[in-house]
């Protein structure tokens, strides 16, 4: 497991008057949103279904590229960088999907230890960390299944492991707790409230404002695609 | 407890790899063996060339103080003396008959005038001059005209030409229609993979990696698939070959062991092909995974 180091810049994620469309033509998803996010803050992003919080955490893992503004992650504007500097920016992420983006023909093990694997490490150096990790989020004795073979909530912990494995300065999360039980979503927000504690910046989609509610973490709220709380 | 390895980034085999296997295997096997017919068709085509140049056709007149089988033989004694003529012979009124026989009948041949012919074989390094056979012909005082077959030779010689391009432009032909199926059959069966590409780039591979993952996949297989046709190509010609060639299966086209080597760069090219194709579509996929074309 890599070692966990501390956000380089003050600010991990910087938006500035950000306007997203998808297509020439399509309608504008994301208006003029503006905010920043502190090295080492926690913070929610609540909203509707269709308000925007997938194409807004897209837009910081560079899973799209903004139509207007400017997005910085570590100080870095996403538009303005080479491949390689992508590269190594997303190995500082870990991103939890909402479909999971599993790899079927690869067990649970694999999965969990894919950005290690593909970062260029030795199974032999976190053979220990991953079989750990997979055993603090319940999936300690389906190390050999295959995703198909998992429920959805075992799905979830899964892309979960496998967005910590690498000890990420920047946690983005698409409704983590959406296909788990109350329990199972107390232990997987403490995970990452213990993460951030460690110097991680965490930003967390939900529609669970309740959850947001009993966790006293800020959030940024998003409506039709602006953002009515937490703007710059 | 064994030790533990990492499965396959990319599984190990689909139904959409034998596809594309098949693909590029049939038409390997197809652009090989045509390559193979050119090769033959070339050969063949130099084959007539060279035996018609190789013989020239004298008819004699005969005096009237001689018969046309005395000024035939008279002729071919002459022409037998002629540096760069191998053999002369006059043709006999029984084998001309012989020749004529498939065309005319047996009915008409005994009551038909036929010209008094002598066959000259010439030396195929240094053949004579027609000129020099008509001279030493008129200074022996024999009236008779030389034939080298040149207006035959030039018409054998077009025909041979059109075949030989007519087999090259077929094995070209499918030498671009494989080329370019491995290339679309590549894209397409990297296109179906393009979520683990996106996965494999959000988890933080690098380019190169992911481009080196999929490019050594699809090279090792068209290479295997080329292979494959390529081999069944050589299995075919090995057939014709042993049915006898020229003299049996294939009476036109001579077909030789030789022509084995050109199935040699189909594996090659195949696999280059498709790891160029490999490569530039997973750029594009690591493109379009970072959407910059909704930038306005």
């Amino acid at each position: 497991m890599t070692s966990q180091a501390p956000a380089p810049s003050s600010s991990a994620v910087r938006f500035d008057t950000v306007g997203l469309r998808y297509g020439a033509d399509g309608p504008e998803v994301l208006r003029d949103v503006g905010f920043t996010l502190p090295a080492g803050s926690f913070h929610f992003l609540t909203g509707a279904s269709g308000a925007g919080k997938s194409s807004l955490l897209r837009l910081i893992y560079m899973g799209a590229a903004p139509s207007r503004g400017t997005v910085s992650v570590f100080d870095r504007d996403t538009a303005r960088i080479t491949p390689a500097d992508r590269t190594s920016l997303r190995r500082r992420m870990g991103v939890v999907f909402h479909d999971f983006r599993l790899i079927d023909h690869m067990t649970a093990f694999d999965n969990a230890a894919l950005p290690l694997r593909v970062a260029g490490q030795k199974p032999k150096t976190y053979l220990e960390d991953v079989q750990e990790l997979l055993s603090w989020v319940g999936l300690g004795t389906r190390t050999g299944s295959y995703p198909p073979a998992l429920s959805a909530g075992e799905k979830q912990r899964l892309a979960i492991a496998r967005a910590v494995v690498g000890r990420p300065w920047l946690i983005l999360a698409d409704e983590p707790t959406g296909a788990v039980d109350d329990d199972m979503a107390v232990r997987i927000l403490r995970l990452f409230v213990e993460l951030n504690r460690l110097g991680a910046t965490v930003l967390i989609a939900t529609h669970d404002r309740e959850l947001v509610a009993r966790s006293g973490m800020p959030s940024l709220h998003l409506e039709h695609g602006r953002l009515t709380e937490g703007q710059l | 407890m064994s030790p533990y390895r990492p499965g396959p980034l990319l599984p190990a085999g689909e139904g959409r790899d034998t596809a594309l296997f098949t693909v590029v295997a049939i038409l390997c096997f197809l652009a090989v063996f045509g390559a193979m017919t050119a090769a033959a068709a070339d050969r063949a085509a130099a084959g007539w060339s060279r035996s018609m140049a190789a013989e020239a056709t004298v008819q004699v007149n005969p005096r009237p103080d001689e018969s046309g089988d005395q000024a035939a033989a008279r002729a071919a004694e002459v022409l037998a003396g002629i540096p760069g003529v191998s053999e002369a012979e006059a043709l006999e009124r029984a084998e001309a008959e012989r020749l004529l026989r498939p065309w005319l009948g047996e009915t008409i041949l005994p009551d038909l005038p036929l010209p008094h012919l002598v066959v000259v074989r010439l030396d195929e390094a240094q053949p004579a001059a027609p000129e020099s056979l008509s001279r030493a012909l008129a200074e022996a005082g024999l009236d008779a005209r030389v034939d080298d077959h040149s207006i035959w030779r030039a018409d054998v010689g077009r025909a041979a030409l059109t075949a030989k391009a007519a087999a090259i432009a077929l094995a070209l032909l499918a030498a671009l229609a494989a080329g370019a199926s491995v290339v679309f059959a590549s894209r397409a069966a990297l296109e179906s993979r393009h979520e683990m590409v996106e996965v494999l780039s959000l988890t933080g591979a690098a380019d190169a990696f992911i481009t080196n993952l999929f490019q050594t996949r699809f090279a090792w297989l068209a290479a295997v698939a080329g292979a494959a046709g390529a081999l069944a190509a050589c299995a075919l010609l090995a057939s014709v070959v042993l049915g006898g060639g020229d003299q049996g299966l294939t009476p036109a086209l001579p077909f030789d062991w030789s022509d084995i080597i050109l199935a040699a760069p189909a594996p090659v090219l195949a696999g280059v092909l498709a790891a160029l194709a490999a490569r530039l579509t997973v750029g594009r996929l690591l493109r379009v995974a970072y959407r910059t074309e909704t930038r306005g």
